[in-house]
């Protein structure tokens, strides 16, 4: 009954073409912002956000873009954490060499620097696919990675070889550094992660977005019908690994605050496809479901013995919180194999027709 | 996107394709031989033969999708050697396949939508905002898409995505797909199989439509003696990669090599 479509006409085909055709999802939507811009930001304790908010949402645009490429497209990639590291020293190379540029447009930059190096190494995905493919991209994950090492210029030959964040402005306000507030890192990244999901949707609700599912339904048919593989393929490459981009110099510059070369190792590409497995493949709901319960259930089940009162060594609820979330990941895996977004989507349907069966 | 340069216009009863010599192989199994034959402008063409004759390879020929060994094909009056399927459908050649090959993950009008890709001209940029251009170009294409919705009498069906539908309503959904480029030669690879007589019918009546409504030329393949004698204009019979018989329906049937195709005959 709170979920009913029913008596909201489209007299029109923008209106039926529309991303949020129902009203009620459009009040859920404007819910969301709401609570992410003013109740968050007002309410939020500084643990909440730093160690939950932030990363999350970073986490959220780099599951997106993986989404695109592995959901949207069909082509599995284990290249993500590299993708998102070549965006982090894009953009310390970058902001080193021209400190007078804003920071921000060089987080933007340093996606088309991501863009461009995920396209040469999504080449191959013309003629293999599948689990080929992903073993073709873990060659990007390990190359990219020895780059990050042995290539000393990349970190402007620090000592520590390291990602040192400066300190950058936009106007009079601190936005990375040390000195940077917690309270304009968050804007900083809400407001991104909130446009780039909206042109992710925009795309994948056009003739792109159709293009890429096409591919990846039936690709022998989608190519007899004009639509050119590879170009489809290598314009996925480029978007998912801008996506990436921005989120691996985001990670970095408006989160750590620093990073080495290992962070963007596989383990960080294994994480996001968890992520996107989880959340549901081609869905950017799904991105958001999937980070929160990878990054977000394990800070909430650590948390989870203090605030009942039970004391817990915290070795104890280290392992207890993974065996926790390998459990639920598994359950929830044989309950919906399509990931999270489809429950959702079921969860609708259910209130849609309730308290009716069907 | 390369427009396709404009050749001059066929009218009516003019050959539309021509096949010319066609030879095609695969390592040492020879699956067509020397085949011509040719499409007239607005008929409906039906290409026959036993199981394994060569009449799909006839039809992957012919849209790009195998490259011809020898022989060429003409295609409103410009020749041309080697083509790649995405310039065959950019000349205006669509298909249905065998075996139902539509996009599973995605709605029946996503699908239909996806088949009018070649007519969508907005840059990426348009489309990054939605807006403007790019929401008009969408909602002009939406308007020819229902327009074949509504022919093909699914509009119950168009959020549902078509993985999902029954197989008879998949084969419609995957005619409506090919409808949707606007193609001047459709061709239809079995449309029939596997239906019921009811949905034969249908099948039947929408292809029908289609040559007169549309003016489409179009091909087909199918196994259905009765459906083929009755939609057709003219028959070519394949077997064993080569052509047999050509000619009017009536003609073709009592052709006595292609009854000792179809029935056997003793060496």
């Amino acid at each position: 009954m709170l979920y009913r479509e029913a008596g909201q006409f489209k007299t029109n085909y923008f209106a039926d073409q529309a991303v949020f055709p129902i009203r009620q999802d459009r009040i859920g939507v404007a819910i969301i912002l709401l609570l992410a811009f003013v109740a968050i930001p007002l309410y939020g304790s500084n643990f909440l956000l730093q160690a939950v908010v932030i990363p999350f949402l970073i986490y959220s645009l780099a599951s997106i873009g993986l989404n695109l490429l592995t959901g949207y497209t069909g082509l599995l990639s284990l290249g993500t954490g590299a993708f998102m590291g070549v965006g982090a020293y894009a953009c310390y190379k970058l902001t080193s060499l021209f400190p007078g540029v804003n920071i921000l447009i060089w987080m933007i930059c340093s996606g088309f620097v991501a863009a461009a190096v995920g396209v040469v190494f999504g080449l191959p995905s013309l003629r293999i696919k599948g689990f080929y493919l992903a073993i073709a991209t873990l060659a990007a994950q390990f190359f990219l990675q020895w780059c990050f090492v042995r290539i000393p210029w990349l970190v402007n030959y620090n000592v520590s070889n390291a990602i040192e964040v400066p300190q950058r402005m936009l106007g009079d306000i601190v936005i990375t550094g040390p000195n940077a507030s917690l309270h304009t890192r968050y804007f900083t990244v809400l407001i991104i992660v909130v446009a780039m999901t909206w042109i992710a949707s925009n795309i994948v609700h056009g003739r792109i977005g159709r293009m890429w599912m096409a591919v990846r339904d039936q690709d022998i048919a989608a190519e007899l019908m004009g639509i050119r593989l590879l170009r489809t393929k290598l314009l996925a490459f480029a978007v998912s690994s801008f996506y990436c981009g921005v989120a691996g110099a985001m990670l970095v510059f408006l989160w750590y605050g620093g990073a080495e070369a290992e962070t963007f190792n596989i383990n960080q590409s294994f994480f996001v496809l968890f992520m996107v497995i989880i959340g549901g493949l081609g869905s950017l709901l799904g991105s958001y479901l999937g980070a929160a319960l990878i990054f977000g259930l394990p800070i909430l089940l650590r948390l989870l013995p203090d605030a009942l009162g039970v004391p817990m060594h915290s070795a104890t609820i280290e392992h207890m919180s993974f065996l926790i979330v390998g459990g639920l990941i598994i359950i929830f895996l044989i309950v919906e194999p399509h990931g999270l977004a489809r429950l959702w989507q079921i969860t609708k349907q259910k209130l849609r027709v309730w308290p009716f069966p069907y | 996107m390369r427009a396709p340069s404009s050749p001059s216009e066929i009218a009516a009863g003019d050959v539309l394709l021509a096949a010319e010599n066609i030879s095609l192989s695969f390592g040492g199994v020879k699956a067509l031989t020397g085949v011509s034959f040719d499409i007239r402008k607005g008929e409906i063409r039906a290409i026959i033969g036993p199981n394994g004759a060569g009449k799909t390879s006839m039809l992957n020929v012919i849209n790009g999708f195998y490259q011809a060994d020898h022989g060429t094909i003409t295609f409103k009056g410009v020749r041309r050697g080697k083509m790649r399927p995405y310039e065959a459908a950019e000349f205006g050649i669509a298909r249905t396949f065998q075996n139902v090959a539509l996009f599973r993950g995605m709605s029946t009008l996503d699908n239909l939508m996806a088949g009018r890709t070649l007519k969508m001209r907005r840059s990426f940029f348009w489309h990054i905002l939605r807006h403007g251009p790019a929401l008009q170009e969408e909602v002009e294409h939406r308007r020819k898409v229902e327009e074949i919705i509504d022919f093909l009498e699914i509009p119950h069906i168009r959020r549902v995505p078509v993985g999902r539908l029954p197989y008879g309503l998949q084969k419609r959904v995957e005619l409506g797909r090919a409808l949707a480029m606007e193609p001047e030669l459709l061709l239809l690879d079995e449309p029939m199989a596997g239906m019921n007589l009811e949905e034969k019918e249908d099948m039947c009546r929408y292809i029908i439509d289609v040559n007169n409504h549309f003016g489409t030329t179009i091909a087909l393949i199918e196994h259905d003696m009765g459906v083929v004698m009755d939609l057709s204009d003219r028959v070519v019979v394949l077997d064993y990669g080569r052509k047999i018989a050509d000619g009017a329906p009536n003609q073709v049937k009592q052709d006595q090599a292609v009854i000792d195709a179809y029935l056997g005959v003793a060496h």
